[in-house]
């Protein structure tokens, strides 16, 4: 222990810290040598250094651990929520040459975007990434999907051939690989020309990816495409070779293809600006759109603003999961207490039968638990047929117990009471009854010396309950899934379903964190009420 | 010399027989399945005659269909990919083909011609909904209901829009808890006609409409989330009609006796096949697709309908579907496929679904919660 966490300056003797210390003051008046000669101050950090690796060195493996299975698969988890490279990496052109594009105008971008777009969709369609990309946009956007899935069987059947066959004509070199791949090699050309250069460069890492050789692969029609766009934007390629030249001349007479119309034609929803508005939106590789939208926001180029009426869900659910572990905590503390109690004062022989009735439940599957609770609780069920019988309930107005949030938090409570017992029990076992006795020989009556003498001493065990269940109820997923109907399923049975459903995992992690910081929260507030202190469990 | 030379054919051989082996058939194959019934017929269909022409392969199943999308995504980012052939519904490997999951395959040269000798690629037809999905079976999520608990007097309903009308036949009705289905079935019954659902389901004011018809019965309704709990809803009396899976009213009414009644009346066809995972080794591939060329045949495909009323999705085993391998019935009057049972019906419209999925299931889940 050292300095910052034990407060040494309440500790006197020999510790090392104060022996530094002492070197300290001794210093003052010329260094206090150890036995071997060394400055007494060094001699003795590296002892004090030495302990302390020794330290690390035992708990390391725990460390590396927990490191490992613990905080770097959930950090990775959280990061997802804000996590947004797939637009970059995908359409990195397009991100680029869009990004000076203004969205408020509400006109399409220019023949740039377009160009950079059909290169980066062509080799996304190539590669499959297009309809991933697709499915991330459609989050945000509905029909993106399709638009993407649909563009990429077109994509390489634009009629972007034209400008193959007429180059080809001007000069036939055109048609070998490697005359671009001369003219692109180092030199001044892909200085020149930079995006034809660029998709030069990628065209070859998209052979290696295959396997193939790129100077056997026909060249495709995007280079040509590329070529013609910066040869027509006015690239200078004078001095650069003969062939480049006499292309740079002839281009201003070449039939042209717009490829705003190819898109168009593939789907026309690419005429449609709010499809540019998300792709630029979404360009950076950080988003906050994962959160906004936990937050029943969503993202647009005003900036943040709320979700209409009809899709808000999840803050209702944050409420909704937080009130019931509230109720759930808070009946398991009533049912729990007096069968705690109970457990603690009785006869050790009665004690054991009755701790293993406490226990049973848990060597019983959850799910059989939760579908009994559905037997009982059912309009046909037990609870509701013993009633009819009875005479109490009409037979046509069967109470509704299941599908509901009652159903819930009866299950709920059900499966989670064996955690508020055990604490509770285990701090009641240590409370003396002599106190009780002692307080009733002055004269309390027998609710004052419960209240005053015995119940302060149990908090720590509804403490330590409390927090164990809260806790556990705040995350629960397959009971409220089972029995909660519509209006008692949980936050986490959202998150589920965005993870092994909806396949939208940012949006999951982005829920998941804010589960997170309201736990911390509430363990923090929890902490400065009652004090962390406070909590036995056992 | 001499030696030198015995020693290098040894290495020449040794270099051959490692090349040989790397072409062999692994042995063990992974399959993911969804348990009950459903894999049961696999296991009867496929893979116990399959094992017994390969008496080496061992066959380990995972139950985990339902969750596959997500595992495989997990599995592929880990870099480890443990499922050799994965059972999902159409509209999962249309996501596990977006994704790059699953791997693109050749109808023709991957799958066996039909007995009659059509090639793959006709046989399956239409119903090679992605260049992912190999098609196995055709099965509809359809409603039943219990006779014994309608009103006195009241007829049976011959139309899905009963759910819908409460006068008529009150009690709960249970319905799968996800706007796939029951938006269309709503819109069906609020007088839209049928081909031009998916146009108005595709507008904001079209969406309402449907939530506002499922508002009208929302109180009456229990909302599902497996398939396994409708049948017992009904059976218990909780529900007097409610929707699930063809093959699990089947499996209620012939295999367990219960007394529910179909109504096919605008059940919803969908497709469940298998895809196979990209990034399997060299070996583990040439088995898969070794059993997959086996399990997909005319024959192997009409076989399993023996085992469940689920409709082949070849078109040259329809004939060849017979009796049940146990109960000794007639299977082609279960088949949702059956012309009796297939006056009405739709298709699951899966780019619609794919486009519209996350935006109506929002809107679906918070009007759930109101």
């Amino acid at each position: 222990m050292t300095d910052n966490t034990a407060g040494p300056d309440h500790i006197t003797g020999p510790t090392p810290d104060n022996a530094l210390r002492d070197a300290d003051r001794a210093a003052a008046g010329g260094p206090m040598l150890a036995a071997d000669g060394t400055p007494l101050k060094k001699s003795l950090a590296r002892a004090l250094r030495r302990q302390k690796l020794r330290a690390l060195g035992l708990i390391a493996p725990l460390l590396i651990f927990v490191l490992i299975t613990f905080v770097i698969p959930i950090g990775d988890m959280l990061l997802r929520s804000i996590k947004n490279d797939i637009v970059a990496d995908t359409l990195p052109r397009t991100v680029q040459s869009l990004s000076d594009w203004d969205a408020e105008a509400q006109d399409l971008p220019g023949e740039d975007v377009w160009t950079d777009f059909y290169i980066d969709m062509w080799f996304a369609a190539e590669r499959k990434e297009h309809t991933r990309l697709g499915t991330r946009l459609n989050y945000e956007l509905t029909g993106v999907s399709s638009l993407f899935r649909k563009t990429g069987r077109r994509v390489d059947r634009f009629d972007t051939d034209i400008y193959t066959d007429q180059f080809i004509a001007l000069d036939p070199g055109w048609e070998e690989p490697q005359t671009w791949a001369a003219m692109l090699g180092d030199g001044p050309a892909s200085d020149v020309l930079p995006l034809t250069a660029g998709a030069w460069e990628d065209w070859k890492a998209f052979n290696v990816e295959e396997g193939d050789k790129v100077l056997e692969e026909d060249v495709p029609d995007l280079m040509y495409t590329a070529l013609y766009h910066e040869l027509s934007q006015g690239a200078d390629v004078s001095g650069l070779s003969d062939r480049l030249a006499a292309a740079g001349e002839a281009v201003g007479g070449f039939e042209t293809v717009s490829l705003r119309e190819q898109f168009a034609d593939a789907d026309e929803d690419w005429l449609d600006p709010e499809v540019w508005q998300i792709i630029q939106l979404y360009s950076p590789r950080v988003t906050p759109g994962y959160f906004a939208n936990a937050a029943d926001m969503q993202v647009t180029p005003d900036g943040v603003e709320a979700r209409p009426e009809n899709q808000r869900i999840y803050g209702m659910l944050f409420q909704r999961t937080l009130f019931m572990s509230l109720m759930i905590t808070g009946s398991c503390i009533l049912l729990g207490y007096p069968v705690a109690w109970l457990l603690a004062n009785l006869p050790m022989r009665t004690a054991n039968l009755l701790m293993i009735l406490v226990l049973l439940p848990f060597w019983t599957s959850l799910l059989v638990r939760t579908s009994a609770w559905k037997v009982m609780l059912q309009q046909q069920g037990v609870i509701n047929d013993v009633l009819v019988w009875l005479g109490l309930v009409a037979d046509d107005a069967r109470l509704t117990m299941i599908n509901n949030q009652f159903g819930t938090i009866v299950a709920m409570t059900h499966i989670l009471l064996p955690f508020m017992i055990l604490p509770m029990y285990s701090v009641m076992q240590t409370i003396p009854p002599s106190y009780l006795r002692a307080a009733k020989s002055l004269g309390a009556t027998n609710w004052t010396a419960f209240w005053r003498v015995y119940f302060p001493q149990s908090v720590p065990g509804i403490g330590a309950g409390s927090i164990l269940v809260f806790i556990l109820a705040i995350g629960y997923y397959i009971t409220p899934e089972i029995v909660g109907g519509n209006t008692g399923t949980f936050i986490s049975n959202r998150i589920a379903y965005h993870i092994s459903s909806s396949l939208n995992w940012g949006l999951a992690a982005a829920l998941g964190s804010i589960l997170l910081v309201v736990v911390l929260v509430l363990y923090w507030a929890y902490d400065k009420i009652v004090g962390i202190d406070n909590v036995k469990l056992g | 010399m001499k030696l030198i030379k015995t020693l290098m054919t040894t290495t020449a051989v040794t270099v051959v027989a490692g090349a040989v082996s790397a072409q062999e058939m692994a042995d063990d194959m992974t399959i993911v399945s969804w348990g009950g019934a459903y894999q049961n017929s696999q296991l009867k269909a496929y893979v116990e005659p399959y094992q017994e022409m390969n008496p080496d392969v061992n066959v380990v199943w995972d139950e985990s269909s339902n969750e596959a999308v997500a595992k495989l995504r997990a599995m592929n980012e880990a870099g480890n990919i443990t499922w050799d052939l994965v059972d999902v519904v159409a509209a999962d490997a249309i996501r596990l083909c977006d994704e790059g999951l699953a791997m693109e395959y050749e109808p023709d040269e991957l799958l066996a011609e039909g007995d009659d000798g059509t090639s793959a690629e006709d046989d399956f037809g239409d119903l090679i909904v992605s260049d992912c999905f190999i098609p196995q079976i055709v099965y509809s999520t359809t409603a039943a209901y219990r006779a014994d608990l309608l009103p006195d007097g009241a007829e049976a309903p011959d139309s899905i829009c009963a759910f819908f009308d409460t006068e008529t036949y009150p009690g709960k009705r249970a319905l799968e808890r996800r706007p796939i289905n029951n938006m269309e079935w709503a819109l069906l019954c609020d007088g839209v006609a049928k081909d031009e659902i998916y146009d108005v389901l595709a507008t904001e004011e079209g969406q309402q409409q449907a939530l506002d018809k499922l508002d009208t019965i929302k109180d009456e309704t229990v909302w599902w989330s497996a398939a396994a709990e409708p049948p017992q809803l009904l059976a218990d009396g909780e529900v007097v009609m409610a929707s699930s899976y063809n093959g699990r009213w089947f499996s209620a009414i012939e295999e367990q006796g219960q007394d529910f009644e179909m109504l096919w009346d605008a059940q919803v066809f969908d497709l469940d096949g298998w895809i196979i995972p990209t990034g399997l080794s060299e070996e583990r591939l040439a088995r898969v697709k070794d059993f997959v060329k086996f399990a997909t045949d005319t024959q192997r495909l009409a076989d399993q309908a023996k085992y469940i009323s689920y409709g082949p999705a070849r078109q040259s085993s329809a004939p060849l579907v017979g009796q049940h391998a146990e109960l000794g019935i007639d299977m082609a009057p279960h088949m949702p496929t059956d012309p009796e049972n297939a006056k009405n019906t739709f298709v699951y419209n899966y780019e619609f679904w794919a486009d519209y999925r996350d935006d109506i299931d929002a809107k679906f889940q918070s009007w759930l919660a109101q």
